[in-house]
């Protein structure tokens, strides 16, 4: 059974951004890309742990401000030739707003 | 036995429901059809030819008095419902009467939304949905300004409308492109040129903030950025609300719209509702073809048959004012889903599908439709494209055959093909200019003029140098920017200037980019471009900037930031050295280090202490320093004739006014600057992109110096008598190199790519250059010399902060 938590309004993330989210176990990215879809990722890469809400977003991804890993949103896999993979949560928007999935971040938090 | 129903509103929907109600079963109800509206049911859609004159009311009535008469439908057009007694049944009309019924239809519609901005209510300002909004429209022309806020589908219809009637019309639109429900960016992008082409202005991003009147008429429509848009009629087309009132203040369920279930009844099991009004599985409707889906379910429920609304993949083919554009499915970005992009600059046609699993899940396309219909198909049918993956982007015509080679082609081309439009070079002359000896690219360019303008062709000469040359030709090694495009950075800074390209979204599609929004690569760079060519007309982009442009410090490799103040020239004073040292405790900075630009940073900072930071820096009259920036950095400067035996001139001064003069622009890499009071150069001088040593008779100048991952020394640019030629000189050459340099390109590599003689024709030699070039880069200090500190503390500081803190939230 899932539980979604109300985070806050779309438009407090700029299209082809990212803002972070605090939880006990660190920070989680929520990115925007520029049709709206809205992704959370642990803000964590899994290259030299480079703030990813940082970084550019472009399509679908994000690049890594510190070494330009390029990191997919949907999956979390590292794309190109480098390997490795950052944990998502479920997102979503509803009505202008964006929310969360409180089961998994607390999952998250107990791991 | 005859019933009695009662439809509530003369729709497009409930019309289509009371046809099929009495071409099945005519004696199944006795209908008595209410409507706000004093007129029956007429082709809403067929609004906008009726606004442009291509079609009279008359011929857009669907049932006139004659078909309510023949199929004995009661009309009371004009006439309003007060109340429902659902528990007697029964009606209450606007004039007192009662009337029962034993089916009730609601087809209420929907409202057009009016945004409540201060003054919405002055005469002149109206919506688009009845037939007396067209009218209105209709009596503008030659000589009226138009605004119309909203740039979806119903907004450009108005627009074109009226611009047709020749009014001169403006459309003010909230995002950042038009129909953005319905189009992705480069669409947008074309769609804005074709209307711009027919001399309606177009401005998006745009907030309206009040509509000013005057004696109770409206006068202009204010924008939030100050700007005033004169108009004589204000058309709001910013959507639609389903009228839900009646059916809410008599206790039905209501959400968005009124609830239904899949027979079109709502929470009322005596009560329908169909059209515009209704909510079904939480979807609202708009377009025309599930409207007639819903009216055919409810005339079955009303006669007892089974039937189900589903909701269906639609479309939209839509033709604004003559531009082709078709939008299908889901064309969002999401999980497992990838885009296949095709654009055809020269025929301005784009093309975007989106494939999931091998089936295309989405489909936008601009400029050439024709096809549309088969990518429909493939949409609403799930067909599995695997095999035709290649090619499908192409079309139809092109399925089933061998795939194309392009060397085929181009060899099949005869001689007088035309390869270069912008300099109408034919493909003979190529192969002549080839045959004589021109075997590369560049000699082709310099013989024939081919690809030597806009570069767009540059692909296909080179094909006809494949073809002619057979193996003997190696593809010349110019690296495209990323692997969103073919084109070198060259080429696309070539193809902004002389195409004119002020938006990302246009480089884009000129430039047959091959990625829906670019890379990391590629934007940051595209940005650069922009802003340096066309300071006025583009916005920066924050969200294509590298993370230390975006939040104005520099990231570590912590995720922390540093901060760095501005010194101007190297000096400061007490009262700026205590506001560090404040900030340095207040904020508990764990590294101060002096730098080697004659300054102070501060290390370790947490990016959500940035704002607060700064505004107590900005208190004590410091700005940023740009330490993070493609662009000025310091002008180093030793203490010159103020306090050394040996200075020559006021180098400290120099350097202070040369620092204020070019800090806060952008170039293409970072600039460093140092002015030496005599020639020992204690300011090291001879290492900067830019150094001055003084002399007793002036100033020596030089450019291209570097001691990065290069050293370089500066080589000699020029010497000049003068404080204000030495500004000059080092002005000019910043603009130039800004207008030319590929992006990261240090002074030295441009140097090295154009020659020194090529700067010095320019900016020693020809005085007028160097005075339109310093022109060029006022205009753009113009715009970009300002504290982004300062702006971001007061504007954008909340963005600093976390989204949502959760750390609160019980574990369990």
């Amino acid at each position: 059974m899932s539980d979604w938590i109300d985070i806050a309004p779309l438009d407090d993330v700029p299209q082809r951004g990212a803002r972070v989210v605090k939880t006990r176990a660190g920070c989680v990215a929520v990115f925007r890309t520029a049709d709206d879809k809205v992704f959370a990722l642990d803000n964590t890469c899994p290259h030299k742990k480079g703030p990813l809400a940082e970084g550019i977003v472009h399509g679908a991804a994000v690049t890594c401000p510190l070494h330009n890993w390029v990191i997919s949103l949907e999956t979390g896999l590292v794309q190109g030739p480098d390997e490795g993979q950052v944990t998502t949560y479920p997102a979503r928007v509803e009505n202008g707003r964006i929310l969360l999935d409180g089961a998994f971040l607390r999952a998250r938090s107990a791991a | 036995m005859t019933q009695k129903l009662i439809v509530i509103g003369a729709g497009m929907a409930s019309g289509r429901m009371i046809e099929h109600l009495v071409e099945t079963t005519p004696d199944a109800y006795d209908i008595t059809l209410f409507n706000a509206e004093p007129r029956g049911n007429y082709n809403r859609i067929m609004l906008s030819p009726v606004l442009s004159g291509e079609k009279t009311y008359e011929e857009i009535v669907t049932h006139d008095d004659a078909w309510y008469a023949a199929n004995g439908v009661t009309c009371r057009f004009g006439e309003r419902i007060d109340h429902i007694d659902r528990t007697a049944k029964t009606v209450t009309a606007a004039n007192g009467d009662v009337l029962p019924y034993d089916k009730l239809v609601f087809g209420t519609g929907s409202n057009p939304f009016i945004i409540p901005l201060p003054g919405h209510d002055l005469e002149g300002v109206i919506a688009y949905r009845d037939l007396e909004d067209t009218q209105r429209m209709m009596s503008m022309s030659t000589g009226n300004k138009v605004v119309v806020i909203g740039g979806g589908l119903l907004g450009l219809e108005a627009a074109a409308g009226m611009a047709a009637r020749g009014a001169d019309v403006t459309v003010v639109h909230i995002m950042g492109h038009l129909m953005e429900r319905q189009l992705d960016e480069a669409a947008g992008y074309l769609l804005r040129k074709a209307l711009v082409d027919k001399g309606i202005t177009v401005r998006c991003s745009a907030n309206s903030k009040e509509i000013l009147g005057e004696n109770g008429h409206v006068r202009a429509l204010l924008l939030d950025d100050g700007t005033e848009l004169p108009c004589d009629l204000l058309v709001m087309a910013v959507g639609i609300r389903p009228n839900t009132k009646l059916a809410a203040d008599n206790g039905l369920a209501v959400g968005r719209g009124i609830h239904v279930d899949d027979q079109m009844v709502t929470s009322d099991e005596n009560i329908l509702a169909v059209g515009e009004c209704v909510e079904h599985n939480g979807a609202i409707f708009g377009l025309v073809a599930p409207l007639y889906d819903q009216a055919k379910v409810a005339a079955a429920t009303l006669l007892n048959e089974a039937a189900a609304f589903e909701q269906k993949e639609l479309s939209t083919k839509l033709k604004v004012t003559g531009c082709d554009l078709f939008s299908a499915g889901d064309f969002a970005e999401g999980e497992g889903r990838e885009d296949i992009v095709f654009r055809d600059p020269g025929r301005g046609v784009y093309r975007r599908l989106v494939v999931e699993d091998n089936r295309i899940v989405g489909a936008v396309m601009y400029g050439d439709t024709a096809d549309s219909n088969w990518f429909f198909g493939l949409i609403r049918d799930k067909t599995d494209i695997a095999e035709m993956r290649e090619t499908v982007i192409f079309g139809p015509a092109y399925q089933g055959g061998a795939p194309l080679d392009p060397l085929a082609a181009v060899a099949a081309l005869p001689p007088e093909a035309e390869i270069c439009g912008c300099n109408g070079i034919c493909k003979g002359k190529i192969v002549e200019a080839i045959e004589g000896g021109a075997t590369d690219l560049g000699a082709v360019r310099a013989v024939t003029k081919a690809s030597n303008s806009c570069g767009t062709c540059t692909g296909l000469v080179e094909q006809v140098l494949a073809v002619t040359l057979g193996d003997d030709f190696v593809l010349p090694t110019a690296q495209p920017i990323c692997g969103c495009t073919d084109l070198t950075h060259e080429d696309v800074r070539r193809m902004i200037k002389s195409q004119e390209l002020k938006s990302m979204a246009a480089v884009w599609q000129e430039c047959a980019w091959k990625t829906v929004d670019g890379c990391h690569v590629c934007r940051p760079a595209l940005n650069f471009y922009l802003l340096a060519d066309w300071p006025v007309e583009y916005k920066d982009d924050p969200q294509s900037r590298f993370i230390n442009e975006r939040k104005h410090a520099n990231i570590q490799k912590d995720g922390t930031f540093s901060v760095v103040p501005r010194m101007w020239g190297g000096i400061t004073n007490a009262r700026e050295l205590r506001a560090i040292a404040d900030a340095a405790d207040k904020y508990n900075v764990p590294t101060v280090k002096v730098t080697g630009g004659q300054r102070i940073d501060l290390l370790g900072v947490r990016g959500e202490d940035l704002p607060a930071m700064w505004a107590d820096l900005n208190a004590a009259g410091m700005v940023s320093g740009h330490a993070y920036s493609k662009g000025l950095r310091t002008v180093k400067t030793c203490v010159g004739t103020d306090h050394c035996r040996f200075g020559t001139q006021d180098s400290t001064g120099l350097g202070i006014k040369l620092e204020k003069a070019l800090w806060g622009s952008w170039t293409p890499h970072k600039v460093k600057m140092g002015v030496s009071g005599c020639p020992r150069n204690c300011a090291e001088a001879t290492c900067k992109d830019v150094g001055i040593v003084c002399v007793d008779s002036g100033y020596q100048i030089g450019v291209g110096g570097a001691a990065g991952m290069d050293l370089k020394e500066i080589e000699p640019l020029a010497q000049v008598a003068t404080e204000e030629e030495a500004m000059a000189l080092t002005i000019a050459f910043v603009q130039l190199y800004r207008e030319n340099a590929k992006y990261l390109d240090r002074p030295y590599k441009f140097i090295a790519k154009v020659g020194l003689d090529w700067i010095k024709e320019r900016i020693v030699d020809d005085l007028s250059e160097r005075a339109a070039l310093v022109e060029r880069f006022g205009l753009s200090q113009s715009v970009y010399q300002k504290d982004p500190w300062a702006e971001h503390a007061q504007t954008k500081a909340e963005t600093y902060q976390p989204l949502a803190n959760l750390t609160m939230e019980a574990a369990e």
